[in-house]
Protein backbone atom coordinates (compact mmCIF):
# COMPACT_ATOMS: atom_id res chain seq x y z
CA UNK A 1 0.00 0.00 0.00
CA UNK A 2 0.71 3.68 0.41
CA UNK A 3 3.23 5.35 -2.33
CA UNK A 4 2.82 2.74 -5.28
CA UNK A 5 -0.85 2.38 -4.83
CA UNK A 6 -2.61 2.76 -8.53
CA UNK A 7 -4.64 5.56 -8.67
CA UNK A 8 -8.36 5.05 -10.49
CA UNK A 9 -8.74 5.13 -14.03
CA UNK A 10 -11.56 6.79 -15.15
CA UNK A 11 -12.78 6.70 -19.12
CA UNK A 12 -15.62 8.36 -20.96
CA UNK A 13 -16.91 7.09 -24.09
CA UNK A 14 -19.19 8.17 -26.63
CA UNK A 15 -20.51 5.85 -29.16
CA UNK A 16 -23.07 7.13 -31.90
CA UNK A 17 -22.10 4.47 -34.98
CA UNK A 18 -25.48 3.79 -35.83
CA UNK A 19 -29.14 4.34 -34.16
CA UNK A 20 -27.91 4.27 -30.75
CA UNK A 21 -26.94 7.86 -28.84
CA UNK A 22 -24.63 6.26 -26.24
CA UNK A 23 -22.11 7.38 -23.46
CA UNK A 24 -20.76 5.39 -20.83
CA UNK A 25 -18.12 5.91 -17.82
CA UNK A 26 -16.19 3.30 -16.89
CA UNK A 27 -13.45 2.58 -13.81
CA UNK A 28 -10.01 1.00 -14.44
CA UNK A 29 -11.24 -0.96 -17.94
CA UNK A 30 -13.91 -2.93 -15.75
CA UNK A 31 -16.16 -1.30 -14.06
CA UNK A 32 -19.40 0.16 -15.21
CA UNK A 33 -19.81 3.90 -13.42
CA UNK A 34 -22.54 4.61 -15.72
CA UNK A 35 -24.47 3.79 -18.89
CA UNK A 36 -27.03 5.48 -20.96
CA UNK A 37 -28.30 4.39 -24.53
CA UNK A 38 -30.89 6.77 -26.18
CA UNK A 39 -31.98 4.50 -28.59
CA UNK A 40 -34.02 5.93 -32.03
CA UNK A 41 -35.54 2.09 -32.88
CA UNK A 42 -38.91 3.68 -32.94
CA UNK A 43 -38.32 6.60 -34.73
CA UNK A 44 -36.70 4.36 -37.50
CA UNK A 45 -38.95 1.16 -37.21
CA UNK A 46 -41.78 2.84 -40.02
CA UNK A 47 -38.52 2.62 -42.60
CA UNK A 48 -38.07 -1.07 -42.06
CA UNK A 49 -34.22 -0.06 -41.05
CA UNK A 50 -32.22 2.57 -40.40
CA UNK A 51 -32.49 5.55 -42.26
CA UNK A 52 -28.90 7.28 -42.03
CA UNK A 53 -29.52 10.92 -42.01
CA UNK A 54 -32.16 10.42 -39.80
CA UNK A 55 -29.78 8.91 -37.26
CA UNK A 56 -27.77 11.50 -37.71
CA UNK A 57 -29.90 14.24 -37.16
CA UNK A 58 -31.12 12.49 -33.94
CA UNK A 59 -27.81 12.07 -32.60
CA UNK A 60 -27.88 16.23 -32.30
CA UNK A 61 -30.69 16.23 -30.78
CA UNK A 62 -30.05 13.56 -28.13
CA UNK A 63 -25.64 14.21 -27.01
CA UNK A 64 -25.65 16.60 -24.96
CA UNK A 65 -28.76 15.13 -22.73
CA UNK A 66 -27.12 11.72 -22.61
CA UNK A 67 -23.67 13.10 -21.80
CA UNK A 68 -25.11 14.86 -19.00
CA UNK A 69 -27.12 11.61 -17.76
CA UNK A 70 -23.93 9.69 -17.54
CA UNK A 71 -22.19 12.41 -15.89
CA UNK A 72 -25.49 12.48 -12.68
CA UNK A 73 -25.85 8.88 -13.01
CA UNK A 74 -21.92 8.78 -12.06
CA UNK A 75 -22.01 11.29 -9.56
CA UNK A 76 -18.47 12.54 -11.46
CA UNK A 77 -17.63 15.54 -13.41
CA UNK A 78 -15.63 15.91 -16.79
CA UNK A 79 -12.67 16.54 -14.07
CA UNK A 80 -12.83 13.11 -12.92
CA UNK A 81 -11.91 11.77 -15.98
CA UNK A 82 -8.64 10.56 -16.94
CA UNK A 83 -9.21 10.38 -21.55
CA UNK A 84 -12.10 11.10 -23.46
CA UNK A 85 -12.56 8.30 -25.97
CA UNK A 86 -15.10 7.84 -29.51
CA UNK A 87 -15.84 5.06 -31.37
CA UNK A 88 -13.63 6.65 -34.55
CA UNK A 89 -15.63 3.99 -37.23
CA UNK A 90 -16.64 1.93 -38.53
CA UNK A 91 -20.24 2.73 -38.90
CA UNK A 92 -22.36 5.31 -40.70
CA UNK A 93 -20.18 8.61 -41.19
CA UNK A 94 -22.96 11.20 -40.72
CA UNK A 95 -23.52 9.29 -37.37
CA UNK A 96 -19.70 8.76 -36.40
CA UNK A 97 -19.11 12.79 -37.11
CA UNK A 98 -21.69 13.72 -34.09
CA UNK A 99 -19.97 11.66 -32.05
CA UNK A 100 -16.09 12.67 -32.79
CA UNK A 101 -16.84 15.99 -33.39
CA UNK A 102 -18.68 16.20 -29.52
CA UNK A 103 -15.65 13.87 -27.72
CA UNK A 104 -13.41 15.81 -29.26
CA UNK A 105 -15.01 19.21 -28.23
CA UNK A 106 -14.92 17.84 -24.63
CA UNK A 107 -11.35 16.82 -24.92
CA UNK A 108 -10.26 20.33 -25.70
CA UNK A 109 -12.16 22.45 -23.88
CA UNK A 110 -11.10 20.31 -20.93
CA UNK A 111 -7.43 19.66 -21.84
CA UNK A 112 -8.20 16.07 -21.47
CA UNK A 113 -6.56 13.34 -24.01
CA UNK A 114 -8.42 11.94 -26.97
CA UNK A 115 -8.65 8.64 -28.02
CA UNK A 116 -10.27 7.08 -31.17
CA UNK A 117 -11.88 3.67 -30.50
CA UNK A 118 -12.90 0.67 -33.07
CA UNK A 119 -16.54 -0.33 -32.82
CA UNK A 120 -15.17 -3.98 -32.94
CA UNK A 121 -12.57 -3.92 -30.64
CA UNK A 122 -15.62 -2.58 -28.47
CA UNK A 123 -17.74 -5.09 -29.13
CA UNK A 124 -15.10 -7.72 -27.95
CA UNK A 125 -14.15 -5.45 -24.93
CA UNK A 126 -18.07 -5.86 -23.52
CA UNK A 127 -16.99 -9.15 -22.30
CA UNK A 128 -13.83 -7.66 -20.07
CA UNK A 129 -16.71 -5.83 -18.26
CA UNK A 130 -18.14 -9.11 -16.60
CA UNK A 131 -14.69 -11.52 -16.74
CA UNK A 132 -10.78 -10.73 -17.53
CA UNK A 133 -9.61 -11.63 -20.42
CA UNK A 134 -7.22 -14.85 -20.72
CA UNK A 135 -4.84 -15.20 -23.86
CA UNK A 136 -4.38 -16.33 -26.21
CA UNK A 137 -8.58 -15.89 -27.39
CA UNK A 138 -10.71 -16.17 -29.91
CA UNK A 139 -13.98 -14.07 -30.41
CA UNK A 140 -17.08 -14.85 -32.61
CA UNK A 141 -18.42 -11.54 -33.43
CA UNK A 142 -21.62 -11.84 -35.16
CA UNK A 143 -24.10 -8.53 -35.69
CA UNK A 144 -25.81 -6.25 -38.72
CA UNK A 145 -22.73 -5.84 -40.23
CA UNK A 146 -20.05 -8.32 -39.43
CA UNK A 147 -19.27 -12.30 -38.66
CA UNK A 148 -15.87 -12.15 -37.94
CA UNK A 149 -13.60 -14.58 -36.08
CA UNK A 150 -10.69 -12.44 -34.61
CA UNK A 151 -7.11 -13.91 -32.31
CA UNK A 152 -6.07 -11.81 -29.50
CA UNK A 153 -2.86 -12.96 -28.39
CA UNK A 154 -3.06 -9.94 -26.14
CA UNK A 155 -4.57 -6.57 -25.44
CA UNK A 156 -4.76 -4.51 -27.83
CA UNK A 157 -3.72 -6.72 -30.61
CA UNK A 158 -6.99 -8.15 -33.20
CA UNK A 159 -6.09 -10.80 -35.87
CA UNK A 160 -8.77 -11.39 -38.32
CA UNK A 161 -9.02 -15.44 -39.10
CA UNK A 162 -11.96 -15.34 -40.95
CA UNK A 163 -14.74 -13.00 -41.99
CA UNK A 164 -17.86 -13.03 -44.37
CA UNK A 165 -17.32 -13.29 -48.10
CA UNK A 166 -21.00 -11.61 -48.81
CA UNK A 167 -23.57 -10.64 -46.15
CA UNK A 168 -22.76 -10.78 -42.56
CA UNK A 169 -24.98 -13.00 -40.32
CA UNK A 170 -27.48 -9.78 -39.17
CA UNK A 171 -27.79 -8.89 -42.08
CA UNK A 172 -29.18 -12.65 -43.77
CA UNK A 173 -31.51 -12.66 -40.54
CA UNK A 174 -32.99 -9.27 -41.48
CA UNK A 175 -33.53 -10.26 -44.92
CA UNK A 176 -35.24 -13.40 -44.41
CA UNK A 177 -37.53 -11.74 -41.44
CA UNK A 178 -38.29 -9.02 -44.18
CA UNK A 179 -39.18 -11.96 -46.69
CA UNK A 180 -41.35 -13.72 -43.31
CA UNK A 181 -43.40 -10.36 -43.15
CA UNK A 182 -41.77 -9.81 -39.56
CA UNK A 183 -41.76 -6.73 -37.50
CA UNK A 184 -38.45 -4.79 -37.59
CA UNK A 185 -35.96 -5.69 -36.21
CA UNK A 186 -36.33 -8.87 -37.95
CA UNK A 187 -33.43 -10.79 -35.98
CA UNK A 188 -34.72 -11.37 -32.61
CA UNK A 189 -38.08 -11.95 -34.14
CA UNK A 190 -36.07 -14.74 -35.72
CA UNK A 191 -34.84 -16.24 -32.94
CA UNK A 192 -38.27 -16.28 -31.19
CA UNK A 193 -40.39 -17.60 -33.96
CA UNK A 194 -37.09 -20.42 -34.17
CA UNK A 195 -37.97 -22.21 -30.29
CA UNK A 196 -41.56 -22.55 -31.47
CA UNK A 197 -40.84 -24.10 -34.78
CA UNK A 198 -38.94 -27.57 -35.97
CA UNK A 199 -36.06 -27.69 -38.13
CA UNK A 200 -37.90 -29.72 -40.93
CA UNK A 201 -36.61 -28.01 -44.05
CA UNK A 202 -32.58 -28.90 -44.72
CA UNK A 203 -31.17 -25.66 -45.87
CA UNK A 204 -27.58 -25.45 -46.99
CA UNK A 205 -24.64 -24.83 -45.05
CA UNK A 206 -21.81 -22.68 -46.48
CA UNK A 207 -18.63 -24.78 -45.31
CA UNK A 208 -16.75 -23.16 -48.01
CA UNK A 209 -12.72 -24.66 -48.60
CA UNK A 210 -11.38 -26.96 -45.85
CA UNK A 211 -9.31 -25.14 -43.95
CA UNK A 212 -10.77 -21.31 -44.03
CA UNK A 213 -12.58 -20.14 -41.18
CA UNK A 214 -14.31 -17.21 -43.68
CA UNK A 215 -18.12 -17.22 -44.07
CA UNK A 216 -21.05 -17.20 -46.51
CA UNK A 217 -24.85 -16.44 -46.12
CA UNK A 218 -25.97 -14.95 -49.11
CA UNK A 219 -26.49 -18.90 -50.42
CA UNK A 220 -28.07 -20.07 -47.40
CA UNK A 221 -30.44 -16.64 -47.71
CA UNK A 222 -31.40 -17.01 -51.68
CA UNK A 223 -32.14 -20.85 -50.84
CA UNK A 224 -35.32 -19.34 -47.74
CA UNK A 225 -36.20 -17.26 -50.39
CA UNK A 226 -36.96 -19.72 -53.03
CA UNK A 227 -38.47 -22.32 -50.98
CA UNK A 228 -41.09 -19.59 -49.75
CA UNK A 229 -41.16 -18.32 -53.37
CA UNK A 230 -42.01 -21.70 -54.96
CA UNK A 231 -44.33 -22.68 -51.89
CA UNK A 232 -46.45 -19.67 -52.31
CA UNK A 233 -46.95 -20.56 -56.55
CA UNK A 234 -47.89 -24.20 -55.38
CA UNK A 235 -50.22 -22.74 -52.72
CA UNK A 236 -48.49 -24.91 -50.16
CA UNK A 237 -48.49 -23.44 -46.43
CA UNK A 238 -45.56 -23.15 -44.85
CA UNK A 239 -45.09 -22.31 -41.04
CA UNK A 240 -43.39 -19.22 -40.26
CA UNK A 241 -41.86 -21.34 -37.22
CA UNK A 242 -40.63 -24.02 -38.82
CA UNK A 243 -38.80 -21.90 -41.94
CA UNK A 244 -37.39 -19.70 -38.87
CA UNK A 245 -35.85 -22.97 -37.29
CA UNK A 246 -34.34 -24.71 -40.04
CA UNK A 247 -32.46 -21.51 -41.47
CA UNK A 248 -31.11 -20.78 -37.63
CA UNK A 249 -30.22 -23.81 -37.86
CA UNK A 250 -28.08 -23.41 -41.14
CA UNK A 251 -26.56 -20.23 -39.14
CA UNK A 252 -25.69 -21.72 -36.42
CA UNK A 253 -24.22 -24.82 -37.35
CA UNK A 254 -21.92 -23.19 -39.36
CA UNK A 255 -20.87 -20.59 -36.62
CA UNK A 256 -19.95 -22.97 -33.83
CA UNK A 257 -18.78 -24.97 -35.76
CA UNK A 258 -16.22 -22.48 -37.60
CA UNK A 259 -15.92 -21.12 -33.94
CA UNK A 260 -15.30 -24.45 -32.33
CA UNK A 261 -12.14 -25.66 -34.96
CA UNK A 262 -10.51 -22.08 -34.47
CA UNK A 263 -10.47 -22.24 -31.33
CA UNK A 264 -8.68 -26.03 -30.90
CA UNK A 265 -6.69 -25.18 -33.65
CA UNK A 266 -5.65 -21.88 -31.81
CA UNK A 267 -5.83 -23.37 -28.36
CA UNK A 268 -7.14 -20.64 -26.63
CA UNK A 269 -8.39 -20.06 -23.17
CA UNK A 270 -10.96 -18.05 -23.80
CA UNK A 271 -13.84 -18.18 -26.45
CA UNK A 272 -15.19 -14.60 -26.15
CA UNK A 273 -19.03 -13.99 -28.48
CA UNK A 274 -19.92 -10.58 -29.40
CA UNK A 275 -22.19 -8.20 -31.34
CA UNK A 276 -25.98 -7.55 -31.72
CA UNK A 277 -26.35 -11.58 -32.69
CA UNK A 278 -24.67 -12.80 -29.58
CA UNK A 279 -27.84 -12.16 -27.93
CA UNK A 280 -29.38 -14.98 -30.19
CA UNK A 281 -30.64 -17.73 -27.41
CA UNK A 282 -30.36 -20.92 -30.16
CA UNK A 283 -26.25 -19.66 -30.71
CA UNK A 284 -25.92 -19.28 -27.11
CA UNK A 285 -26.97 -22.76 -26.58
CA UNK A 286 -25.14 -24.26 -29.89
CA UNK A 287 -21.81 -22.63 -28.15
CA UNK A 288 -22.64 -23.79 -24.72
CA UNK A 289 -23.29 -27.58 -26.44
CA UNK A 290 -20.03 -27.15 -28.48
CA UNK A 291 -17.83 -26.35 -25.32
CA UNK A 292 -19.18 -27.94 -22.49
CA UNK A 293 -16.44 -30.83 -22.66
CA UNK A 294 -13.66 -28.60 -23.59
CA UNK A 295 -11.25 -26.65 -21.12
CA UNK A 296 -12.21 -23.00 -22.62
CA UNK A 297 -14.15 -20.59 -21.12
CA UNK A 298 -16.96 -19.53 -23.23
CA UNK A 299 -18.35 -15.72 -22.79
CA UNK A 300 -21.74 -14.24 -23.70
CA UNK A 301 -22.07 -11.13 -22.62
CA UNK A 302 -25.58 -10.41 -21.02
CA UNK A 303 -27.68 -8.59 -23.64
CA UNK A 304 -27.45 -5.20 -22.67
CA UNK A 305 -23.62 -5.37 -23.33
CA UNK A 306 -24.04 -7.06 -26.81
CA UNK A 307 -26.00 -4.25 -27.97
CA UNK A 308 -24.38 -1.46 -29.11
CA UNK A 309 -23.37 0.63 -25.85
CA UNK A 310 -20.78 3.44 -24.80
CA UNK A 311 -19.42 0.95 -22.16
CA UNK A 312 -18.03 -1.40 -24.31
CA UNK A 313 -16.36 1.23 -26.46
CA UNK A 314 -14.68 3.02 -22.86
CA UNK A 315 -13.25 -0.46 -21.79
CA UNK A 316 -11.45 -0.91 -25.19
CA UNK A 317 -10.63 2.71 -24.97
CA UNK A 318 -9.25 2.29 -21.12
CA UNK A 319 -6.50 -0.65 -23.00
CA UNK A 320 -5.96 2.00 -25.72
CA UNK A 321 -5.68 4.79 -23.08
CA UNK A 322 -2.94 2.37 -20.65
CA UNK A 323 -1.18 1.36 -24.24
CA UNK A 324 -0.12 4.95 -25.07
CA UNK A 325 -2.34 5.47 -27.97
CA UNK A 326 -3.59 8.85 -28.55
CA UNK A 327 -5.63 10.83 -31.13
CA UNK A 328 -4.94 14.85 -32.11
CA UNK A 329 -7.72 17.27 -32.82
CA UNK A 330 -7.95 16.59 -36.17
CA UNK A 331 -9.43 12.85 -35.56
CA UNK A 332 -12.10 12.09 -37.81
CA UNK A 333 -14.18 9.42 -37.90
CA UNK A 334 -13.48 6.49 -40.32
CA UNK A 335 -16.49 4.56 -41.77
CA UNK A 336 -14.70 1.67 -42.98
CA UNK A 337 -12.19 1.74 -40.42
CA UNK A 338 -10.28 -1.22 -40.70
CA UNK A 339 -9.64 -3.42 -37.29
CA UNK A 340 -6.34 -4.54 -38.48
CA UNK A 341 -4.94 -0.70 -39.36
CA UNK A 342 -6.55 -0.57 -35.87
CA UNK A 343 -4.79 -2.74 -34.25
CA UNK A 344 -1.20 -2.27 -36.19
CA UNK A 345 -1.42 1.56 -33.84
CA UNK A 346 -0.63 -0.19 -30.42
CA UNK A 347 2.66 -1.55 -31.79
CA UNK B 1 -16.48 39.48 -22.86
CA UNK B 2 -14.78 36.08 -24.84
CA UNK B 3 -17.31 35.38 -28.07
CA UNK B 4 -16.04 31.95 -30.18
CA UNK B 5 -18.28 31.87 -33.35
CA UNK B 6 -18.22 28.93 -34.96
CA UNK B 7 -19.31 28.67 -39.00
CA UNK B 8 -19.26 25.27 -40.59
CA UNK B 9 -22.37 25.60 -42.60
CA UNK B 10 -21.53 25.81 -46.04
CA UNK B 11 -18.09 24.92 -47.96
CA UNK B 12 -16.28 28.14 -45.69
CA UNK B 13 -15.12 27.28 -42.62
CA UNK B 14 -14.91 30.35 -40.27
CA UNK B 15 -13.90 30.58 -36.73
CA UNK B 16 -13.84 34.24 -35.33
CA UNK B 17 -12.91 34.89 -31.23
CA UNK B 18 -14.40 38.76 -30.56
CA UNK B 19 -13.24 40.49 -27.05
CA UNK B 20 -15.40 43.20 -25.75
CA UNK B 21 -16.99 43.82 -28.98
CA UNK B 22 -13.61 43.78 -30.93
CA UNK B 23 -12.52 40.96 -33.70
CA UNK B 24 -9.66 39.52 -32.06
CA UNK B 25 -8.72 36.62 -34.24
CA UNK B 26 -10.82 35.30 -37.53
CA UNK B 27 -9.80 32.47 -39.55
CA UNK B 28 -11.78 31.81 -42.79
CA UNK B 29 -10.85 28.98 -45.37
CA UNK B 30 -13.28 28.65 -48.81
CA UNK B 31 -12.09 25.56 -50.02
CA UNK B 32 -13.87 22.26 -50.33
CA UNK B 33 -12.14 20.11 -47.58
CA UNK B 34 -13.10 18.23 -44.51
CA UNK B 35 -14.36 20.23 -41.77
CA UNK B 36 -14.30 17.66 -39.34
CA UNK B 37 -10.61 17.42 -39.44
CA UNK B 38 -10.05 21.02 -39.45
CA UNK B 39 -12.66 22.72 -37.15
CA UNK B 40 -11.22 22.23 -33.58
CA UNK B 41 -7.42 22.33 -34.61
CA UNK B 42 -8.63 25.75 -36.34
CA UNK B 43 -10.50 26.76 -32.92
CA UNK B 44 -7.63 25.84 -30.84
CA UNK B 45 -4.89 27.60 -33.24
CA UNK B 46 -7.40 30.52 -33.14
CA UNK B 47 -7.83 30.68 -29.31
CA UNK B 48 -4.41 30.26 -29.07
CA UNK B 49 -3.46 33.63 -31.17
CA UNK B 50 -5.72 35.54 -29.01
CA UNK B 51 -4.81 34.31 -25.33
CA UNK B 52 -8.09 32.81 -24.53
CA UNK B 53 -8.40 29.63 -22.69
CA UNK B 54 -11.30 27.68 -23.14
CA UNK B 55 -12.90 28.00 -19.95
CA UNK B 56 -12.22 32.24 -20.52
CA UNK B 57 -15.09 32.30 -23.05
CA UNK B 58 -18.22 33.78 -22.53
CA UNK B 59 -20.16 32.50 -24.84
CA UNK B 60 -20.86 30.74 -28.42
CA UNK B 61 -22.71 31.49 -31.18
CA UNK B 62 -23.19 29.23 -34.18
CA UNK B 63 -24.13 29.41 -37.98
CA UNK B 64 -27.40 26.59 -37.45
CA UNK B 65 -27.97 26.51 -41.64
CA UNK B 66 -29.36 25.56 -44.09
CA UNK B 67 -26.38 24.62 -45.48
CA UNK B 68 -24.69 20.81 -46.02
CA UNK B 69 -26.69 19.01 -43.53
CA UNK B 70 -22.83 17.39 -42.28
CA UNK B 71 -21.24 20.47 -42.01
CA UNK B 72 -24.18 22.20 -39.95
CA UNK B 73 -23.86 18.84 -37.45
CA UNK B 74 -20.78 19.70 -36.92
CA UNK B 75 -20.51 23.28 -35.79
CA UNK B 76 -23.79 22.30 -33.81
CA UNK B 77 -21.99 19.40 -32.31
CA UNK B 78 -19.15 21.40 -31.37
CA UNK B 79 -20.51 24.38 -29.97
CA UNK B 80 -23.55 22.65 -28.16
CA UNK B 81 -20.80 20.65 -26.46
CA UNK B 82 -18.68 23.75 -25.50
CA UNK B 83 -21.92 25.59 -24.33
CA UNK B 84 -22.17 22.77 -22.60
CA UNK B 85 -18.72 21.65 -20.82
CA UNK B 86 -18.06 25.31 -20.36
CA UNK B 87 -21.53 26.40 -18.84
CA UNK B 88 -21.89 29.35 -21.25
CA UNK B 89 -24.67 30.51 -23.04
CA UNK B 90 -25.17 29.42 -27.33
CA UNK B 91 -26.97 31.33 -29.79
CA UNK B 92 -27.74 29.66 -32.94
CA UNK B 93 -28.02 32.30 -36.30
CA UNK B 94 -29.27 31.43 -39.46
CA UNK B 95 -25.98 30.82 -41.99
CA UNK B 96 -28.56 32.78 -44.32
CA UNK B 97 -28.68 35.83 -41.86
CA UNK B 98 -24.97 36.03 -41.78
CA UNK B 99 -24.18 35.81 -45.70
CA UNK B 100 -27.15 38.64 -45.93
CA UNK B 101 -25.28 40.59 -42.94
CA UNK B 102 -22.19 41.16 -45.56
CA UNK B 103 -24.32 43.91 -47.03
CA UNK B 104 -26.00 45.64 -43.82
CA UNK B 105 -24.71 48.76 -44.97
CA UNK B 106 -26.52 48.42 -48.65
CA UNK B 107 -29.65 50.59 -48.42
CA UNK B 108 -31.47 47.47 -50.34
CA UNK B 109 -32.98 44.48 -49.19
CA UNK B 110 -30.68 41.39 -49.45
CA UNK B 111 -31.57 38.37 -50.61
CA UNK B 112 -28.88 35.47 -49.87
CA UNK B 113 -29.37 32.07 -50.94
CA UNK B 114 -27.38 28.42 -50.89
CA UNK B 115 -27.87 26.44 -53.91
CA UNK B 116 -29.92 23.17 -53.01
CA UNK B 117 -29.47 21.63 -56.11
CA UNK B 118 -32.24 20.38 -58.50
CA UNK B 119 -32.98 24.09 -59.05
CA UNK B 120 -33.50 24.70 -55.50
CA UNK B 121 -32.09 26.92 -52.70
CA UNK B 122 -31.96 27.92 -49.30
CA UNK B 123 -32.93 31.58 -49.11
CA UNK B 124 -34.37 34.17 -47.04
CA UNK B 125 -34.98 38.05 -48.08
CA UNK B 126 -33.94 40.45 -45.53
CA UNK B 127 -33.41 44.21 -44.69
CA UNK B 128 -31.56 46.68 -42.76
CA UNK B 129 -33.37 48.50 -39.69
CA UNK B 130 -30.54 50.21 -38.14
CA UNK B 131 -30.17 47.94 -35.13
CA UNK B 132 -27.35 45.25 -35.05
CA UNK B 133 -28.97 42.71 -37.02
CA UNK B 134 -31.13 42.99 -40.40
CA UNK B 135 -34.58 42.45 -40.36
CA UNK B 136 -36.31 39.62 -41.67
CA UNK B 137 -38.69 40.76 -44.82
CA UNK B 138 -39.59 37.00 -46.26
CA UNK B 139 -39.21 33.88 -44.14
CA UNK B 140 -35.85 31.39 -45.02
CA UNK B 141 -37.32 29.02 -47.50
CA UNK B 142 -36.07 25.44 -49.23
CA UNK B 143 -38.18 26.76 -53.03
CA UNK B 144 -37.35 26.54 -56.66
CA UNK B 145 -35.38 29.53 -57.37
CA UNK B 146 -36.99 30.69 -60.40
CA UNK B 147 -40.09 30.67 -57.92
CA UNK B 148 -38.84 32.92 -55.58
CA UNK B 149 -37.12 35.35 -58.15
CA UNK B 150 -41.03 35.61 -59.47
CA UNK B 151 -42.12 36.65 -56.56
CA UNK B 152 -38.83 39.37 -56.33
CA UNK B 153 -39.65 40.32 -59.86
CA UNK B 154 -43.47 40.91 -58.62
CA UNK B 155 -42.07 43.22 -55.39
CA UNK B 156 -40.27 45.41 -57.57
CA UNK B 157 -37.49 46.98 -55.27
CA UNK B 158 -33.91 46.47 -56.44
CA UNK B 159 -32.45 43.73 -54.35
CA UNK B 160 -28.74 42.93 -53.43
CA UNK B 161 -27.98 39.00 -54.22
CA UNK B 162 -25.22 37.18 -51.70
CA UNK B 163 -24.58 33.71 -51.52
CA UNK B 164 -21.10 31.51 -51.94
CA UNK B 165 -23.26 29.94 -55.16
CA UNK B 166 -23.45 33.10 -57.11
CA UNK B 167 -21.68 31.78 -59.96
CA UNK B 168 -24.20 28.78 -60.32
CA UNK B 169 -27.14 31.51 -60.13
CA UNK B 170 -25.74 34.77 -61.38
CA UNK B 171 -27.32 34.32 -65.13
CA UNK B 172 -30.91 33.46 -64.22
CA UNK B 173 -30.85 36.33 -61.67
CA UNK B 174 -29.97 38.39 -64.12
CA UNK B 175 -32.24 37.19 -66.64
CA UNK B 176 -35.65 37.67 -64.03
CA UNK B 177 -34.44 40.47 -62.36
CA UNK B 178 -32.25 42.39 -65.06
CA UNK B 179 -31.80 46.11 -62.88
CA UNK B 180 -33.34 45.29 -59.89
CA UNK B 181 -30.45 43.03 -59.07
CA UNK B 182 -27.50 43.67 -57.37
CA UNK B 183 -24.52 41.46 -57.80
CA UNK B 184 -21.34 42.50 -55.46
CA UNK B 185 -17.91 41.48 -56.38
CA UNK B 186 -17.03 37.79 -55.42
CA UNK B 187 -15.43 38.84 -52.67
CA UNK B 188 -18.54 39.67 -50.22
CA UNK B 189 -20.03 35.99 -50.91
CA UNK B 190 -17.93 34.49 -48.43
CA UNK B 191 -19.41 35.13 -45.01
CA UNK B 192 -17.33 35.88 -42.12
CA UNK B 193 -17.56 34.34 -38.73
CA UNK B 194 -17.11 37.24 -36.58
CA UNK B 195 -20.40 38.55 -37.87
CA UNK B 196 -22.21 36.21 -36.01
CA UNK B 197 -21.25 38.06 -32.76
CA UNK B 198 -22.31 41.02 -34.48
CA UNK B 199 -26.05 39.37 -34.95
CA UNK B 200 -26.01 37.62 -31.76
CA UNK B 201 -26.07 41.43 -29.92
CA UNK B 202 -29.91 41.09 -29.46
CA UNK B 203 -30.52 37.69 -29.23
CA UNK B 204 -31.65 35.33 -26.70
CA UNK B 205 -29.19 32.01 -25.78
CA UNK B 206 -30.97 28.78 -27.09
CA UNK B 207 -31.40 25.85 -25.12
CA UNK B 208 -28.75 23.87 -25.22
CA UNK B 209 -29.65 20.27 -25.13
CA UNK B 210 -32.80 21.02 -27.32
CA UNK B 211 -30.60 23.50 -29.48
CA UNK B 212 -30.95 21.83 -33.68
CA UNK B 213 -29.66 22.92 -36.62
CA UNK B 214 -32.60 24.81 -39.03
CA UNK B 215 -31.94 22.03 -42.25
CA UNK B 216 -35.32 23.61 -43.95
CA UNK B 217 -36.07 20.44 -45.26
CA UNK B 218 -37.22 16.74 -43.96
CA UNK B 219 -35.63 14.00 -44.45
CA UNK B 220 -36.62 12.33 -48.11
CA UNK B 221 -37.76 8.95 -46.63
CA UNK B 222 -39.69 10.98 -43.65
CA UNK B 223 -41.33 13.24 -46.48
CA UNK B 224 -42.34 10.17 -48.23
CA UNK B 225 -43.48 8.35 -45.08
CA UNK B 226 -45.84 11.37 -44.28
CA UNK B 227 -47.06 11.48 -47.72
CA UNK B 228 -48.19 7.77 -47.88
CA UNK B 229 -49.96 8.33 -43.97
CA UNK B 230 -51.91 11.32 -45.35
CA UNK B 231 -52.95 9.71 -48.63
CA UNK B 232 -54.07 6.68 -46.14
CA UNK B 233 -55.83 9.31 -43.97
CA UNK B 234 -57.68 10.36 -46.67
CA UNK B 235 -59.16 7.13 -47.73
ZN1 LIG C 1 -22.26 -2.83 -33.12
Amino acid sequence: MGEFMKKDQYIIAIETSCDETAVAIVKNGTEVISNVVASQIESHKRFGGVVPEIASRHHVEQMTVVLEEAFEQAGLTIKDMDAITVTEGPGLVGALLVGVNTAKTLAFANNKPIIGVHHIAGHIYANRLEKEFNFPLLALVVSGGHTELILMKEHGSFEIIGETRDDAAGEAYDKVARTLQLPYPGGPMIDKLAAEGKETIDFPRAWLEDDSYDFSFSGLKSAVINKLHNAEQRNEELKKEDIAASFQASVVEVLSEKTYRAAMEHNVKQVIVAGGVAANRGLRQALEDKFKETSMELLIPPLHLCTDNAAMIAAAGSIAFEQGHRAGLDLNANPSLSLEVYSDRKK
Amino acid sequence: MNILAIDTSNETMGVAVIKDGQVSGEYITNVKKNHSVRLLPAIDQVMRDTDVAPNELDQVVVAKGPGSYTGVRIGLSTAKTLAWTLNIPVIAISSLELVAQQAAYYNHQICSFFDARRGLVYTGLYENKESAALSTVWDETNILFVEWLEQLVQRGKKTVFLSPHIDIHRDVILQYMGDLAIIPESIYHVPRPSLLAQIAIDRQADPVHTLTPNYLRLVEAEAKWLENQGKKNNV
